[in-house]
């Protein structure tokens, strides 16, 4: 009796147990593919390859600015929207600006970003990154990780990030350091410079700041 | 930094000398000629006193060349661990306002922990020079009678530069020169020589906590005073919020429809979003 219940079910059991383990298989499937492209886990992943570097690398202790460079271009680079970050800072002055010029704002913006950024990375000794409780729902497209880089002696310094999830994944685009937000920051210095030469002022103002940053580090 | 002009109305004893201080700076203001000022001027909401914001700012930084900042770097001559002392000490006479303040803020358990804090680093901390507070888990706080004022709903006002003291808002300045000075230890040190060497001291330290980010701001800025004016204002608000302030949307950010020809070129007035009265916690 019981033997025949089972063999006339037999069939559906195996059937369950298949899809079973087809859903368990997605499952861990989606759960790896969201682990793998969730903000706060790329952010934390890669401030801790980044300070690892740093502490591995004894020519950035030495001062070596452009070993710190060649890592911001390499880790950090991929991960960053600065032409949206460019725009933002801009504001109204993007709509009248042309390609060659918004191409130009992005790539001086850039440089002058990655300057300063390295020499303040340059800095960085014993740091370690925690991760601050991160809000989010599944759906969203912009969202705010926020971190802090804790010394082993001294008080922590609160890192923050914008990300914007695009085609080809989630891309920094504004940073938070201290409570001081980075395109919030250069606004109004673009603003005054649009107000004063234009949108080939500001250009100019920014090549010009590279350019002697460039040969500050050269003597 | 937390007296300054302040001392100039809390003490009768010597207020020739502060006057003339202040006479002398006003010289050195008038006579140091004006700020170039950017076109646009004075048409930020946030600072409508810019001329002048300028040229208290270039009068600051003349003194912060010549003065400031040549003590700082001697200061940080002393050896790290000496500094650190000091360092702590200081922060230490700021415990009883931290404290006060938490509570004028409504946060009885953050001010507990800084009545905490400042027993245990006045006493097993030797006077503030340690920091076994905060090994315990009793965590510094920053807080200061012009956050108790924008917690309470108080608008910052106009952006403020003052002489010697550097960026302010309306708001801070009346708690920086208005309270602060009286919930500050340092005030209630009977011997004018020590008080006024602790003082001092206490403003050169800063100074010197701020070489590297000013070196930083340096080759970031390409205006300082703007510079300078955006972080200050940008993380007084996030202080105001410990630390979490909700998001301002500003209507330019709205980037990607072009902008249509009919758009008339004035903004609604009405672009600051409205600010809570009570911030979030």
């Amino acid at each position: 009796m019981l033997l025949s219940l089972l063999r006339s079910h037999l069939p559906g059991l195996k059937l369950v147990r298949l899809w079973t383990a087809a859903i368990t298989l997605a499952a861990t499937g989606v759960a790896l593919a969201q682990a793998a492209t969730a903000p706060d886990a790329m952010v934390r992943d890669l401030t801790v390859e980044v300070l690892d570097t740093i502490r591995a690398d004894k020519s950035i202790a030495g001062g070596d600015i452009g070993r710190v460079q060649k890592l911001v271009d390499e880790k950090i680079l991929p991960y960053v929207d600065f032409q949206k970050m460019t725009q933002l800072a801009v504001g109204r002055g993007w709509r009248s600006a042309s390609p060659e010029q918004r191409a130009a704002l992005t790539r001086e913006f850039r440089t002058l970003l990655v300057r300063t950024y390295s020499g303040a990375l340059a800095q960085v000794k014993d740091h370690q990154v925690q991760m601050r409780p991160y809000r989010a729902q599944p759906g969203d497209t912009d969202v705010l990780v926020r971190t802090a880089v804790v010394p082993s002696r001294g008080e922590p310094i609160t890192l923050d990030y914008r990300l914007e999830k695009q085609d080809a994944g989630w891309k920094i685009y504004d940073v938070n350091v201290l409570g001081v937000w980075l395109v919030e920051n250069y606004k109004s210095q673009f603003a005054g410079e649009i107000s004063a030469g234009g949108i080939d002022g500001l250009i100019k103002t920014l090549t010009e700041r590279n350019r002697q940053l460039a040969e500050a580090k050269k003597a | 930094m937390v007296r300054g002009l302040g001392a100039s109305a809390s003490s009768t004893a010597r207020p020739g000398r502060w006057r003339r201080l202040a006479g002398a700076a006003l010289l050195v203001l008038l006579a140091g000629g004006c700020a170039t000022l950017p076109p646009n001027a004075g048409q930020d909401p946030r600072d409508p006193w810019e001329k002048v914001n300028r040229n208290v700012f270039e009068f600051n930084e003349g003194f912060d060349e010549a003065i400031l900042k040549p003590a700082a770097e001697l200061w940080l001559q002393l050896p790290a661990g000496l500094r650190e002392c000091f360092s702590n000490a200081f922060f230490n006479l700021r415990g009883p306002s931290i404290a006060i303040n938490n509570t004028l803020q409504g946060k009885p358990e953050a001010a507990v922990s800084d009545v905490g804090r400042f027993v245990v680093n006045t006493i097993w901390g030797l006077g503030g020079c340690f920091d076994p507070a905060s090994d315990l888990g009793l965590e510094r706080h920053e807080e200061d009678f012009g956050q108790t004022l924008g917690v309470w709903g108080f608008e910052p006002g106009p952006f403020l530069v003052i002489p010697f003291l550097g960026p302010s808002n309306v708001r801070d300045a009346v708690g920086i020169l208005g309270v602060e000075p009286f919930l500050d230890l340092n005030f209630y040190i009977d011997e004018p020589a020590l008080e006024y060497s602790i003082f001092a001291l206490r403003i050169v330290n800063a100074r010197a906590e701020l070489l590297q980010t000013g070196r930083l701001i340096d080759a970031a800025a390409l205006d300082r005073y703007s510079f300078i004016r955006d972080a200050f204002l940008q993380r007084r608000r996030s202080l105001i919020y410990d630390g979490n302030p909700p998001r301002e949307i500003d209507p330019e950010d709205i980037l990607d429809e072009p902008a249509p020809a009919a758009v008339p070129a004035a903004r609604p007035p009405a672009a600051t979003p409205p600010r809570p009265a009570e911030p979030g916690k």
